[in-house]
């Protein structure tokens, strides 16, 4: 009895963290520059008064477009260019109107005024390469067929990206693809030749690179802006408009190389920038970095708990049950181990179109990674009862079910809690993941760390996801101890 | 004398090959019965039909007079005994859980079950200290033992027996077969035990049947 209380407990606690808030959720692409667009937006809200849930590590234009659209965030930094080419697919350039009436008719959607910068898109190479082949423009990359571009998966796949480009140009080249974040480090060592960046870029002077003329007028203009639903409060909208005109190109490039090499956080750069502009009139308050880590350590541990008890609930009885019906265990376990091959960050990304963004897509999706190690290792272990103990269990006068309470369960319980063990830990794992779809946790560290290429942000993540997989480890040989023999531990 | 397990005009094939073919036998109460039969003669089989482990293809069972109903059957093997080669403990229970489940599942109040162990335990020359120990802790002869005591432990009027003295050395098989045959004068029961030891069927047994062809002949 006191065991089976004990299991129960393990599979209430985590419940009972889930909860829910209402708040201004702020999205971020995951670059450099939206964080710190974000992060603005975020302060001018806070310092109006209003409680932010920051929604960043949204990944590309898709992942943060469609979290507007199903209400998971409430306002993000876009670019017209973006919007007119990736979301509204428009055949021409529209001006700032046009754009504005069209987002507002099909998507129920609307734009503030520009920031005052243009971040455009371009092509980028080493200063001193340029030179030597004497390229200016992209159309002098024609040329030279043998340079090796690469570049990030967004651009590779954009309207306005790299297959409409390469057709205007008629450029021969054959790109790769490139995590952003990486590719000014490849170009410097010489790894690559080209790859794309915006015009705001603080790596362009830091790298000492040249953006190559857009000579055929190729690219639209990316001013940035605020997207939001129509819906979006007046009050807010307000607030919002006060951001017109405030920002330069040059002083975005500043914070851009500010976060990239000057060591400060995007969070303080937004924070001076709101200051030295007047725009909020409160410092903002730095959390302390001590604190972060536990907040987010408690929010990993939260997802992986909800995530992993409720794999328990329901792949015990299925394993269960399937052991009873042999004949239809052969083809769930290979439906559930076909899920298991969907890569994470794939199986994460397609929770989007159907739970949005946040917690629950990505418990949706932790959970199912859970479900396979947990369900096969409960059928196995009870098929692998020996089977002369099951026949004299019959014998002596146990019904079904006494034997699977007395008998069975007892006994695969070594390989029951084993797949509970590796769900846990793979979930740790895995979990870091989910803050692609803002759903928080370590892996926010890490995912902005790899936007940001910012070393000691990454370890910030992975050290105490690290020390959580271990921290499971010794738990698991805790409930071990406490329920199976000594003798029938391996 | 009675007959309180009867076996009429069996069949029994696995696949091609025919086990059993018109296999008749009766039992009488409080008796030693032993079957002898080689490897794969289907003396197991022909076992496990009187508890219903093994329902045969034709031909009736009856127990304590009446037909097996295989639908209620664990009611009737709580009042069956049965005990394998190898004893058949379970590895995560401790030697009194393991002799005390089938009490412990029919909700038997938990005095008599520890009183009924000490009894048993004392009847096999066990010690005492033995039931908080695990089966890999016990040699083959105490597993054996405490195996006995479990097919007894709810005082059944039938008790199988499958090879259950088989895996043992000589010395260790004779003491047990003593501490049977003391229980089944303390407290006299109907016992069935399969062997292919000739010696031990005759040593234990009132009434001796052979497997052949298919059947069984009377040698005792």
């Amino acid at each position: 009895m006191k065991k089976s209380f004990l299991f129960v407990l393990l599979i209430i606690i985590p419940l009972s963290f889930l909860r829910a808030q209402e708040t201004i959720r702020v999205g971020a692409k995951h670059f450099t520059e939206g964080y710190i667009l974000s992060e603005i937006l975020s302060q001018l809200l806070e310092d109006a008064g209003y409680k932010v849930d920051r929604k960043y590590n949204l990944g590309g234009t898709t992942v943060c477009f469609e979290a507007l659209r199903n209400k998971a965030i409430d306002v993000y930094p876009e670019y017209t260019g973006t919007l007119a080419e990736e979301i509204l697919k428009s055949q021409g350039q529209l001006n700032f109107s046009e754009l504005q009436s069209q987002l507002q008719k099909e998507l129920g959607m609307e734009i503030s005024a520009s920031y005052g910068f243009n971040d455009t898109y371009g092509l980028s190479m080493k200063k001193a390469k340029a030179e030597e082949l004497k390229i200016q423009t992209i159309s002098d990359l024609r040329a030279h067929p043998n340079l090796s571009v690469a570049l990030s998966y967004e651009f590779l796949k954009r309207k306005d990206g790299w297959d409409n480009l390469a057709s205007a140009y008629a450029l021969p080249h054959k790109p790769v693809g490139i995590e952003h974040g990486l590719a000014y480090q490849a170009m410097d060592e010489n790894r690559i030749d080209g790859t794309d960046v915006y015009s705001t870029d603080g790596e362009i002077k830091k790298y000492n690179l040249v953006v190559l003329l857009d000579d055929r007028g190729f690219f639209p203009k990316y001013e940035a802006v605020s997207l939001y639903r129509t819906s979006l409060a007046m009050p807010l909208k307000k607030i919002l408009s006060t951001l017109a005109g405030q920002i330069s190109e040059t002083e975005m490039q500043a914070m851009n190389a500010e976060v990239l090499y000057g060591k400060r956080t995007y969070s303080e750069v937004a924070s001076s920038f709101l200051l030295s502009s007047r725009l909020v009139k409160n410092k903002k308050e730095e959390v302390s970095v001590t604190r972060e880590i536990i907040s987010k350590t408690i929010t990993h541990l939260r997802i992986t708990f909800i995530a992993v008890a409720l794999a328990i609930m329901l792949a015990l009885p299925l394993g269960i049950v399937l052991y009873r019906y042999a004949s239809f265990s052969k083809a769930v376990l290979y439906a559930v181990g076909l899920l298991q091959t969907v890569p994470s960050i794939a199986l994460l990304a397609l929770m989007i179109p159907l739970l949005g963004i946040g917690a629950v897509p990505a418990i949706t999706a932790l959970f199912l990674y859970a479900l396979l190690p947990i369900l096969r290792n409960t059928t196995t272990g009870l098929f692998a009862v020996d089977p002369l103990l099951k026949k004299v269990a019959a014998g002596i006068g146990l019904t079904p079910w006494q034997r699977l309470r007395y008998v069975e369960l007892p006994m695969a319980m070594p390989a029951i809690l084993t797949g509970i063990r590796t769900a846990a830990v793979i979930t740790i794992g895995t979990a870091t993941l989910a803050a692609f779809i803002g759903a928080g946790g370590l892996g926010e560290f890490i995912v902005t760390g790899l936007a940001l290429n910012n070393t000691e942000l990454i370890l910030r993540g992975a050290i105490p996801a690290a020390a959580l997989a271990i921290m499971v480890e010794l738990v698991f040989e805790w409930i071990e101890a406490k329920l199976i023999p000594k003798h029938l531990r391996k | 004398m009675s007959v309180i397990l009867s076996l009429e005009s069996i069949h029994q094939a696995y696949g091609d090959q025919i086990i059993f073919d018109n296999l008749n036998l009766s039992i009488q109460k409080n008796t030693i019965t032993a079957i002898l039969g080689k490897s794969g003669s289907g003396k197991s089989t022909l076992l496990q039909m009187m508890n219903g482990l093994v329902r045969p293809d034709k031909g009736e069972v009856t127990i304590f007079g009446e037909a097996i109903d295989y639908k209620n059957i664990e009611e009737l093997r709580l009042k069956i005994g049965y005990a394998v080669q190898g004893a058949g403990l379970f590895p995560h229970l401790t030697v009194a859980k393991n002799i005390m489940l089938p009490g412990i599942i029919s909700k038997r109040p938990k005095e008599f079950l520890q009183k009924r162990l000490t009894e048993l335990l004392e009847r096999v020359n066990l010690p005492q200290e033995i039931q908080w120990k695990y089966p890999y802790e016990l040699s083959g002869g105490e597993q054996q033992r405490v195996g006995l005591c479990r097919a007894v432990l709810l005082n059944p009027p039938l008790v199988l027996l499958d090879e259950a003295f088989s895996a043992l050395d000589d010395e260790t098989k004779n003491e047990i077969h003593e501490q049977l045959l003391a229980i089944q004068k303390a407290e006299p029961r109907t016992m069935v035990l399969v062997t292919h030891n000739k010696q031990e069927a005759e040593k234990l047994a009132d009434a001796v049947f052979q497997i052949e062809n298919k059947t069984l002949n009377k040698v005792k």
